[in-house]
């Protein structure tokens, strides 16, 4: 229960904000309820937003349960954006081929990127929180000399490549489902996320390798006793946390902007570690705590726009609630 | 061109060597922290709170350490009393840093600058930039010639060893941390006294530039500082277009060269053996 106390002492905390600047609190809740579930089109956007969270929740609990920290989300996100778009721009094939490749040259670039940071752990030792917080930095530092230099759009001042080809588009949920409005941008990539999460389920909780992963992050000696070598699931979960992280480069490449922007994320890495400690590394708890900083991040513009609160007070909260919560889960171990 | 470098170096390195000076002392202590980039944001955030309320330079500084120590407070409670993660709140702290700058945006005014002391030929420079070589050298003396250091050390190196002596291991990461916010914070100040104004990206990443350099100097004050200077360096060679090679590239040196290290491909970083650790 301590991540739904954390929520409530978040919602409390921005009321009683709210009421210190003098204004209404009741107004606040009023308008967090009514952008996120007025109706379709809104919810649409909740989930639109909490689409990338899901991948780099996920993707910090997969690491997570096997003693892994991946702080690369960032950077991963972005070399397997531009992946997706390298392939999106340079090929034009029929979408039943061209939507799986740009999505398999996505997964590769984030398991290589994820990947390294893992082979230097397993076999030099080298703690993988820096080095994924080095390849972050290399990742977007590449990223944007790509972008600045060979592949922005010719005659574009705007660092961001050409359109990718048509055929490379995630189709958007609004042209099958009637009841959400065409302007809606939830997309293909939101159902991806969804299967990712059932996957990710299934992966800890029935097979082999979930079994590895969970007992090399609990008790690494107890695995290496019994036959398994941590070296090699540290690989390679590193690797999917990596590719995990790379879908959220894909919805933002394949699903929104299709085409690769300079900077795209607004931190979608690190609130993945938020995302992924409120829902308790549970790839279920993850997706609906990702559904919740989904709306954090939709009404924090309403917020600026009507109450003229500035977003900063979601970032304080944000970090608050961390704070607590891992002061929370230092203390059970302690005691235990 | 070539003379530009200098100046341009020791302005690059002085907030990283700050930061890193800082991240030495909370890492000695055996204490994790991710959290410099926030503790320096917040350092430059109480600068311009302070020198714009005030209009003196000094007392912004006095505001930037303080608030750099208020999250170092914060972060050695959380870690040290409550046990928490120390990574996870490194990454907190710097969300929360960003979000007070985000609520309470500061003026955009300009803001004093702390006094600057000239050198001759290469230009003047403000006061923490001949301030760092002696706080580095300080740093050195404390850290491995006194009996403070000594215990400092031993929080980091163990989680028994202050305790056979019947002293408290907290009390003295309590002191890691908070001297690493009070640095840090320094640094941030450093940054805003130097271009006079506050922006949100003032910090730009050097918080983790810097813990790279405290990994690239073997957590040692002297290494820590050169590796400072030597990133600053790297830095600063955009100004002369040196065989043409992107801007970018040279700023990823640093980064490969930790990552280098770390893995012990090139001669060997060794962190504090208990660095992490709260229980045996």
């Amino acid at each position: 229960m301590p991540p739904v106390l954390a929520i409530c002492g978040f919602f409390l905390l921005c009321g009683i904000v709210l009421i210190l600047r003098g204004q209404n609190a009741f107004e606040f809740y009023k308008i967090i309820f009514l952008s996120g579930f007025s109706n379709f089109d809104e919810f649409g956007s909740v989930l639109f937003n909490a689409t990338p969270l899901i991948f780099t929740g996920l993707s910090v609990a997969i690491g997570y349960k096997a003693g892994l920290f991946n702080i690369g989300c960032e950077g991963q996100l972005y070399v397997a954006a531009f992946a997706a778009a390298w392939v999106g721009i340079n090929f034009n094939l029929p979408s039943v081929l061209m939507i799986p490749l740009c999505l398999c040259a996505a997964l590769l670039a984030g398991a290589i990127w994820g990947g390294i940071p893992g082979i230097l752990k397993a076999k030099f030792g080298a703690h993988e929180v820096i080095n994924t917080i080095m390849m972050n930095f290399i990742a977007l530092a590449i990223t944007n000399l790509l972008v600045t230099s060979v592949y922005r759009e010719p005659g574009q001042m705007i660092p961001h490549t050409s359109p990718i080809s048509k055929s490379a588009h995630l189709p958007r949920l609004a042209d099958a489902l009637f009841f959400i409005p065409d302007s809606n941008l939830l997309n293909a990539s939101f159902i991806i996320a969804s299967i990712s999460v059932i996957l990710c389920y299934v992966l800890l909780k029935y097979t082999r390798w979930g079994y590895e992963l969970r007992l090399v992050g609990n008790a690494p000696d107890v695995a290496e006793y019994g036959g398994i070598n941590p070296r090699v699931v540290t690989v390679w979960v590193m690797a999917l946390s990596g590719a995990i992280a790379g879908l959220a480069g894909v919805a933002d490449v394949m699903g929104y902007r299709y085409r690769f922007a300079d900077s795209f994320s607004s931190g979608w890495g690190f609130t993945g570690i938020a995302v992924a400690l409120l829902g308790k590394n549970h790839p279920f708890g993850v997706f609906a705590a990702a559904l919740l900083f989904g709306l954090l991040n939709k009404v924090a513009l309403d917020i600026e726009l009507f109450l003229n609160v500035p977003r900063g007070l979601f970032l304080v909260g944000q970090g608050l609630l961390i704070i607590w919560l891992v002061c929370q889960e230092g203390l059970t171990k302690r005691k235990t | 061109m070539i003379l530009d470098i200098i100046p341009s170096t020791l302005r690059m390195t002085t907030p990283l060597g700050y930061a890193a000076l800082g991240g030495i002392y909370s890492e000695r202590s055996g204490i994790i922290n991710l959290a410099l980039e926030g503790m320096m944001l917040i350092g430059a955030y109480g600068y311009v709170i302070g020198a714009h309320a005030s209009g003196s330079a000094w007392i912004g500084l006095t505001v930037g350490v303080a608030l750099g120590v208020t999250m170092a407070l914060l972060h050695a409670m959380a870690t040290i009393t409550f046990h928490a993660d120390q990574i996870v709140t490194g990454i907190a702290i710097n969300i929360l840093a960003l979000g007070i700058t985000e609520y309470l945006i500061p003026s955009t005014e300009r803001v004093p600058g702390l006094p600057d002391f000239g050198l001759p030929i290469i230009g003047s420079f403000s006061i923490l930039v001949y301030f760092l070589p002696i706080l580095m050298i300080g740093s050195h003396v404390f850290i491995y010639k006194t009996p403070w250091g000594l215990r400092l050390r031993a929080a980091g190196e163990s989680t028994e060893a202050l305790k056979t002596l019947s002293l408290s291991r907290a009390k003295w990461q309590y002191l890691g941390v908070i001297v690493s916010g009070a640095f840090a914070g320094l640094g941030g100040c450093f940054l805003v006294s130097d271009v006079h104004i506050f922006t949100k990206g003032i910090i730009g990443g050097r918080g983790y530039v810097a813990l790279a350099a405290v990994i690239f100097g073997n957590w040692r004050p002297l290494y820590g500082v050169a590796a400072c200077l030597f990133f600053g360096f790297a830095s600063s060679l955009d100004l002369i277009d040196l065989w043409n090679i992107p801007d970018q590239l040279i700023k990823i040196l640093p980064y490969i060269l930790t990552m280098v290290v770390l893995a012990g491909l090139v001669g060997r970083s060794r962190p504090p053996a208990a660095l992490g650790k709260m229980k045996s």
